[in-house]
């Protein structure tokens, strides 16, 4: 049982970064494109989904309340600032979306609001990760921290690689189901972009090996672990293969391929522990009672879910309609 | 947590649960009303309910938008600021909120995506289909809200292990508590009243200003309708709920009535400024004995005071005693609203009683204003306990949190929500204004001599022109 949830809490945790990643990254891309068709072009490519794509965080929230209640309750608090302004930069960025559209004589406010809103969360995530790699200090799963312990250089390091990493997903959305001159200059920015999240992967693994984190001493213990960057390679591969074959389809591949092994890398060495090196799976998990009744909410509806997903998708599948509205 | 940090973090809570309500409290009602404007579409053929349905999704999209983007912060608010209610309780109240998110939130966001852009893409019954599932999933979300918050106060279905963790014991009885299934009615029937006369009140407007007739008559007579059947309904869901907390929270009971003392028979207090210092009411207008008649159908029973439970167990006093006043005057507000209204209409009555125009025109908030005083009522009155008679709110709190991160995330909330509210006002306000787009060949000219200048003067249709 306790398994299952875990890997559900996987499973959302992934989708959300991957999903809501994109179109974060479009959120930051779009601060760079000052043309009114191309911005509305990148707003179309997202605008179906990206409430859906938002909803897999509440869903990981929500896991991580009703199934580990333990972690959920230190993690919230010791990260209370960092939350705060992720869910102010999420709620500010969701509504300049919407009230772009209705907006005359305001619209730069809210164009700013949601480049700066998608960029303010993606920073903020990141650090978080940053901060949680290096521990999270608590005794019984209560906080005993202080109120800008997450704020190290590491930690504000993995919230810039978070942004170029975003990014990345977001170009390769936008090549994906764009076209003309927003595609173009997408592909423009894709080899940078990726050349950027490998130089921080690089800049994260010297400081991890520098600051003799302890993530580390796992890498010696677990030589398998090789295995997720190695398929972490093959996702730039992708990209890049994309990019010199303008093959639309390849680039967005490749960087959901590298997320999907990054996370894999990180989950994989913290196992298992849940807040690494303090609390483990099975020190976190709540009570069976509680885990047996919301599985039938695991097996039947989350399946359910990411059916819903699939078909939402398959519906705006392809290029954006130039001529189609917002509305 | 030093006491001003709980203090903040009450206030926090308070202002962002309240924030978020007005949203789902609208979207829940206007999703059914417009599954059931596009069946009547379907089934009549009526292009007046197409125009109707296509007007207020955009209202719903905004409302929608809204109430998704301030939901996501009440889901972690629990851990952020009441770590130890959620560690604590989180094996009850986890699963409860999980449901919510699982059943309605992901089932909501994926079919208002075909609602808002898919009526192209998808077959018509597909199209029906999709509004039933968005409405299906803001009821579910209610649903378990109701089942979450009526568990706090009425803890059932748990055993508390030797860590003070609340170990779930039953499932059945915390869902099919007694309290849910009148505190969840009451909760859907003040979101379908609240969307009720919002939409009344819009075709008020447009008779005030003498354009759109038949869009602003049909809204009348769709909304006041509609309230004239629920209205009653509400109020005696209004008095179920306050049996079971005259039952179950007799401490909650005695400050809305605003009673001190232990009475046999005993007074109902109509009016009068609770003093808790005191401990006694002043300026107050009370008729004897309605008081049992109210608590417990009886002419002689004794009702329970304020002064039987020790001050720390008892909660404040003033919120619980107004809030409940304000709301149950709002209901007997929209009870002679939608009657009177509804026999005016059908009377055909209306277009001579202007007053009663501008009654149903400024009547607009009513609905939320019941429904926010309401939730006042139980939440405030609720206190000291998180936990109803278990867990302390002040025990419930985040331990390291303290005043100074509360009040700058309090006021990051306040200035987001601030900017929001008056933006969101301001573009509900130019769509209302602009109303349904007209549809030349079903208006009677003459009951619409302006409707060419009323269609100019509608303000900028550019914007959100789904042809554009």
């Amino acid at each position: 049982m306790i398994a299952f949830w875990t890997a559900a809490l996987s499973l959302t945790l992934a989708l959300y970064v991957v999903l809501d990643g994109f179109d974060l990254g479009v959120g930051i891309l779009f601060g760079l494109n000052r043309n009114e068709a191309d911005r509305r072009q990148m707003l179309r490519s997202i605008s179906p989904v990206w409430d859906g794509n938002e909803t897999w965080l509440v869903l990981t929230g929500t896991i991580l309340f009703g199934a580990f209640p333990l972690v959920y309750s230190l993690l919230l608090s010791a990260f209370y600032i960092p939350i705060v302004v992720m869910l102010s930069a999420l709620i500010f960025r969701g509504v300049a979306f919407e009230f772009r559209e209705k907006s005359i004589s305001r619209k730069w406010f809210w164009d700013a609001g949601f480049t700066l809103g998608s960029l303010v969360a993606t920073f903020v995530q990141g650090a978080a990760v940053g901060a949680m790699v290096g521990g999270v200090p608590n005794e019984a799963g209560r906080f005993t921290g202080t109120p800008f312990g997450w704020l190290t250089p590491f930690s504000v390091l993995c919230g810039v690689g978070l942004c170029l990493g975003y990014s990345l997903l977001g170009a390769g959305w936008l090549v994906r189901k764009t076209e003309g001159e927003v595609r173009d200059r997408a592909y423009r920015q894709l080899p940078r972009l990726l050349a950027g999240v490998l130089a921080f992967l690089a800049a994260a693994f010297v400081a991890s090996l520098a600051m003799n984190l302890p993530v580390m001493a796992r890498w010696l213990e677990r030589p398998f672990l090789v295995l997720f960057p190695l398929v972490g390679v093959s996702g730039c591969l992708l990209v890049w293969a994309g990019c010199r074959r303008r093959d639309d389809r390849l680039p967005f591949a490749g960087a959901v391929i590298l997320f999907l092994s990054a996370f894999g890398t990180l989950a994989a060495s913290f196992l298992p522990y849940m807040v690494p090196f303090s609390v483990t799976i099975a020190e976190a998990a709540a009570p069976m009672s509680s885990l047996s009744f919301m599985l039938w909410a695991g097996l039947f509806v989350l399946p359910l879910n990411v059916a819903y997903t699939v078909i939402v998708y398959l519906l705006f599948k392809g290029k954006v309609e130039l001529g189609e509205g917002y509305r | 947590m030093d006491v001003s940090a709980l203090l903040l973090s009450r206030i926090q809570f308070a202002f962002t649960v309240s924030f978020h309500i007005i949203f789902p409290a609208f979207t829940v009602g206007l999703a059914a009303w417009l599954t059931f404007l596009e069946a009547l579409r379907l089934a009549t053929g009526r292009p007046l309910y197409r125009r109707l349905f296509d007007f207020w999704l955009h209202i719903f999209a905004i409302a929608f938008g809204l109430g998704v983007v301030t939901g996501i912060v009440m889901a972690f608010q629990f851990g952020t600021n009441w770590s130890e209610l959620s560690l604590r309780t989180g094996p009850v109240q986890g699963p409860l909120l999980g449901y919510e998110s699982f059943t309605a939130f992901a089932l909501e966001a994926s079919f208002f995506g075909v609602m808002m852009f898919g009526r192209r893409r998808v077959p018509t019954w597909f199209y029906l289909f999709a509004c039933a599932m968005v409405t299906l999933g803001t009821s579910l979300s209610s649903f378990w809200i109701m089942v979450n918050n009526s568990w706090m106060q009425w803890p059932v279905g748990y055993e508390m292990d030797a860590n003070g963790i609340f170990v779930p014991t039953d499932w059945f009885a915390i869902i099919f508590s007694p309290v849910v299934w009148v505190r969840f009615p009451h909760m859907v029937l003040a979101a379908y009243v609240t969307t009720a006369f919002c939409v009344a009140a819009t075709g008020a407007w447009y008779l005030i200003e003498k354009r759109l007739h038949a869009e602003g008559v049909e809204m009348i007579r769709m909304g006041l309708g509609l309230a004239a059947v629920l209205v009653p309904l509400q109020i005696l869901f209004g008095h179920l709920t306050g049996d079971y907390v005259h039952d179950r929270q007799p401490a909650k009971f005695a400050a809305i009535e605003g009673r001190w003392e232990n009475e046999k028979p005993a007074a109902e207090v109509l009016f009068a400024i609770p003093d808790e210092a005191t401990e006694a009411n002043r300026y107050a207008i009370s008729i004897p004995y309605l008081g049992s008649v109210i608590g417990s159908m009886s002419l002689t029973s004794e009702e329970v005071g304020l002064k039987s439970f020790p001050p720390d167990q008892r909660p404040p006093v003033a919120i619980p005693f107004f809030a409940f006043r304000i709301m149950v005057g709002c209901g007997l507000v929209m009870l002679a609203l939608a009657w009177f209204g509804t026999w005016t209409t059908h009377r055909r009555l209306l277009p001579q009683r202007r007053w009663l125009i501008w009654c149903i025109f400024l009547s607009f908030p009513l609905g939320l204003i019941a429904t926010l005083t309401g939730w006042f009522t139980a939440e405030v009155g609720r206190q000291p306990w998180a936990v109803y008679g278990v867990l302390r709110t002040a025990e419930a709190a985040t331990p390291s949190l303290t005043a100074r991160e509360v009040g700058v995330s309090l006021v990051i909330f306040a200035l987001i929500y601030g900017t929001i509210a008056v933006a969101g006002i301001a573009y509900v306000h130019r769509l209302l204004r602009r109303g349904p787009e007209p549809d030349p060949q079903t208006m009677d000219p003459q009951l619409n001599p302006k409707r060419p200048l009323g269609l100019a003067a509608g303000g900028p249709a550019a914007s959100s022109n789904p042809a554009e």
